[in-house]
């Protein structure tokens, strides 16, 4: 070690440093959450994650209505995106020659690139209007005495902004899964194949047993991603902290009240409670994606 | 054999396979719909005044975006200028030095921070540096974003640079070279289309951003060069905009879609090409 | 003796690259075939075009007709899926369902097939895993995880796995190659035993392998086939020059 040079421990020190910021960051990130969340926190104790309340002039927050829109908007999001998901790996990665492979890949990765501001115009001006006019009409009609389909059709509510969200999430899951997919050796497959398998069986019986893993692992990541879900899920969710049954009704999710409100809140302890929203946002999504993120590690097959 | 239970595994197969083709087909409707509408409903907004002119109050025609175009490319400026060297040497460390604990909590952290919803990391550069300063600034949109564009490019250069085989690497060190400059200048050098694609990629997905600017670069309906005011930003034009009653400020709306997602489109397909050349598929 | 398997004229490719070109041959009922020739001479894309698992690559082509007992396995209304019922297949590396057990392996083209009930299962299982020679180091075990097992033993499991079906022709791609001699005399043992009940066409690169266990030999070279003979003929007196270059070792 005598013959290091200086500008082996100069490199060496200069990456560890910048290295170093990420922790500094990370920590600094937690940090100001929590200063930040303080006067809430020491306001309304645990009672804000059951509180349903969220009154800026009378000084009464809680989450509920936030975390319900979140969890509900996204469950909604992995019900339609997952099957879809899953088949679209499937195709790409059992059904096709390389040159297909690739062109729609990148396609699904384009749907992945688009901003989520677009997807919220887009949601905004024509898919809520479509849902409005010739959608939510249509199932009040046949479906109006089932509870998830009553109210007005606003057009704009948690529907529109599940659908959104399954646009949104699907390349991330259906990419993964087809990484994991492409992991199986054909060599299993082929097994499967000489015993006079069915194309789906050998996809059903050899590559989902051995991908579970990795695709729970694609579905978790995905549902992190619609949990933080900002701009495209405000410009169509309605924007009304509502708990309903009905999918026609417009919600609130955590981010979306975070980017109307922040600007106007007016007392310190809106602002603190907004903050506090926040935590909480950042604490799911986090918990979510570090699950997430074992389950496919766990998946690869090895 | 059981001719009936044959025949429904053929269905099933068949039903199976069908759905799967009809769920790519799907995915890439979806995407010509989407494309479809913002071209037809933004191209015709799109001339040279729209790129040349400031905007204008709803209901006067002939206003533009100029403020907004160049205050998306300063905050994003911004936030490559940190991000860059900090991601960048932040990959060379977890991937020439990183076999060590503290390398992994930190390649944990970076993935951490992957996740962060990005209304979040406004809410951090709003306390950091909204509140010191009393005002909304570029330079704290610009800070806002480079949280998001760190993770990133970490975790994208990590992978690249491990990616150089260890027998270039050997190779130069057997004539000679030192370390230091085996990694700069050998290595890196290797590495440094896929690198400049994944920090493109980075830029781009970043300049589409628009939560993490409502709060720190906030608006400006005049063009701005200052780094510590606050500045306009395509995304967040579009948010207002769109929001609005007026359908003209509406229609400009689309037609900055349209222009965002030009630009988005255009480096994801350059870069998806450098890759497709690269590894000659 | 009938004629089980008749080839006519078939090609094979892979993408542009053609693996075989224009093979004729007939393959004898109860009949153990050796197919043999250095590497890279077609005689894996052979096998696999006889179960119609060489289509299952992507861009691979072939042409000409396999006759099963007088019906092109080729033609258009024929089901792969039947045809590789008819026609089993043993890998050069042995490719256990990873995450199934043992009992399951075996069990699993029955089940495929509508055998559902546990007692015909467990016999059929039993019958299958004796007849590969492995029942008595695995009856113990049979719900533990296949992959537990040595190479050997799995090669023999996926050899009962195919026997369960009780396919009319087994083929065989190099199942020793990846084995060590005292398994590899278990296979050839087996070979020997099962020959009366079925068809069985075997790749090998082992020409003593295939002069012990074989009634015929067929020699490829570069996609094409050279001779094909009474294996006692083909080593005593072979008729092409290559023929005798390649088992006097003179090349391969």
């Amino acid at each position: 070690m005598k013959y290091r040079r200086i500008g082996d421990h100069t490199i060496k020190f200069m990456s560890l440093f910048f290295a170093s910021l990420i922790l500094v960051l990370s920590a600094g990130i937690v940090y100001e959450l929590i200063k930040g969340s303080q006067d809430s926190m020491s306001t309304f104790g645990w009672r804000f994650i059951i509180t349903s309340t969220w009154d800026p002039v009378s000084k009464v927050f809680g989450a509920l209505p936030f975390i319900f829109g979140t969890v509900v908007s996204s469950v909604i999001a992995l019900i339609i995106a997952f099957p879809l998901s899953i088949g679209i790996a499937i195709f790409l990665s059992e059904l096709t020659t390389k040159t297909i492979k690739f062109y729609v890949s990148l396609m699904i990765e384009l749907l992945a690139a688009i901003p989520s501001i677009i997807y919220g115009l887009w949601g905004l001006f024509v898919l809520a209007p479509f849902l409005q006019t010739k959608v939510e009409p249509i199932l009040s009609k046949y479906l109006g005495f089932v509870p998830l389909f009553q109210g007005p059709p606003l057009g704009v509510g948690m529907l529109t902004a599940g659908l959104i969200l399954s646009i949104m999430i699907i390349p991330t899951i259906a990419s993964i899964t087809r990484d994991i997919f492409d992991t199986i050796p054909t060599l299993y497959k082929e097994g499967g194949f000489a015993i006079g398998m069915t194309r789906w069986e050998v996809i059903s019986k050899i590559v989902f047993p051995q991908a579970r893993s990795g695709m729970i692992g694609a579905v978790m990541l995905g549902f992190g991603r619609a949990l933080g879900e900002t701009m495209a899920t405000t410009m169509v969710i309605g924007n009304s902290p509502t708990i309903s049954a009905s999918l026609f009704s417009p919600s609130y999710t955590l981010a979306s009240v975070i980017a109307n409100e922040f600007t106007e809140a007016t007392s310190k302890i809106y602002i603190s409670s907004l903050i506090e929203l926040a935590l909480l946002l950042f604490l799911i999504s986090m918990i979510f994606n570090a699950i997430a993120k074992l389950f496919i590690k766990k998946g690869r097959f090895s | 054999m059981d001719s009936f239970v044959y025949l429904k595994r053929r269905i099933i197969n068949k039903a199976m396979l069908f759905f799967s083709y009809a769920s790519a087909l799907i995915g890439v409707v979806v995407l010509f719909l989407i494309l479809f509408h913002i071209i037809v409903k933004g191209i015709t907004s799109i001339n040279l005044h729209f790129l040349i002119r400031l905007p204008t109050p709803p209901g006067e025609p002939g206003g533009g975006i100029a403020n907004a175009i160049i205050g998306s490319f300063i905050v994003v400026g911004i936030a490559s200028l940190i991000a860059i060297p900090v991601g960048v040497m932040s990959g060379i460390y977890l991937s020439e030095f990183g076999e060590n604990k503290f390398a992994s909590i930190i390649r944990y952290f970076a993935d951490v921070l992957n996740g962060i919803p990005s209304i979040v990391t406004g809410i951090v550069a709003y306390m950091f540096v909204v509140l010191p300063m009393h005002r909304f600034s570029a330079l704290a949109g610009g800070i806002a974003l480079s949280i998001l564009m760190i993770p990133i490019i970490t975790r994208t250069t990590e992978e690249l640079v491990r990616m150089v085989p260890d027998t270039i690497r050997e190779a130069a060190l057997a004539l000679g070279v030192p370390q230091w400059k085996v990694i700069l200048l050998v290595v890196l050098r290797t590495a440094s289309t896929s690198i400049i694609t994944g920090i493109m990629l980075a830029v781009a997905r970043v300049g589409g951003e628009t939560a993490p600017l409502l709060f720190t670069a906030f608006n400006n309906s005049f063009m701005s060069f200052k780094l510590d005011q606050p500045i306009s930003t395509m995304t967040v034009l579009i948010y207002n905009y769109a929001s609005s009653p007026y359908p003209d400020w509406n229609s400009i709306a689309w037609g900055t879609a349209f222009l965002l997602i030009l630009i988005v489109l255009i480096v994801n397909i350059i870069s998806k090409m450098f890759t497709y050349k690269k590894y000659s598929l | 003796m009938a004629k089980k398997l008749v080839i006519e004229h078939l090609n094979a490719w892979f993408d542009n690259i053609q693996a075989l070109k224009d093979i004729n041959l007939d393959i004898e009922e109860n009949s153990v075939t050796a197919v043999i020739g250095p590497s890279g001479c077609g005689k894996t894309t052979f096998v696999r075009c006889l179960n119609r698992i060489h289509e299952v690559v992507d861009k691979a082509k072939v042409s000409g007709k396999v006759l099963l007992d007088g019906k092109d396995i080729y033609s258009s209304d024929m089901d792969p899926v039947l045809v590789r019922r008819r026609i089993g297949m043993v890998f050069q590396k042995p490719n256990p369902f990873p995450t199934m057990s043992i009992f399951e392996n075996v069990a699993a083209g029955l089940r495929l097939n509508g055998l559902k009930k546990k007692n015909e299962l467990a016999d059929a299982v039993e019958r299958s895993l004796k007849m590969a020679a492995l029942w008595d180091e695995v009856k113990d075990k049979l719900y533990k995880s296949a992959m537990a097992l040595s190479g050997g033993q799995q090669q023999r499991l996926c050899i009962a796995r195919t026997i369960a079906l009780e396919p009319e022709i087994i083929l065989m791609d190099e199942p020793a190659s990846a084995l060590d001699p005292i398994s590899t005399a278990h296979i050839e043992e087996l070979i020997q035993q099962i020959k009366e009940k079925y068809t069985i066409v075997i790749v090998t690169h082992n020409m003593q392998q295939a002069a012990r266990v074989s009634d015929y030999t067929g020699f490829f070279l570069l996609g094409e086939l050279i001779e094909f003979n009474k294996t006692s003929d083909i080593f005593t007196n072979p008729k092409d020059k290559r023929t005798e270059d390649y088992i006097t070792g003179r090349f391969g």
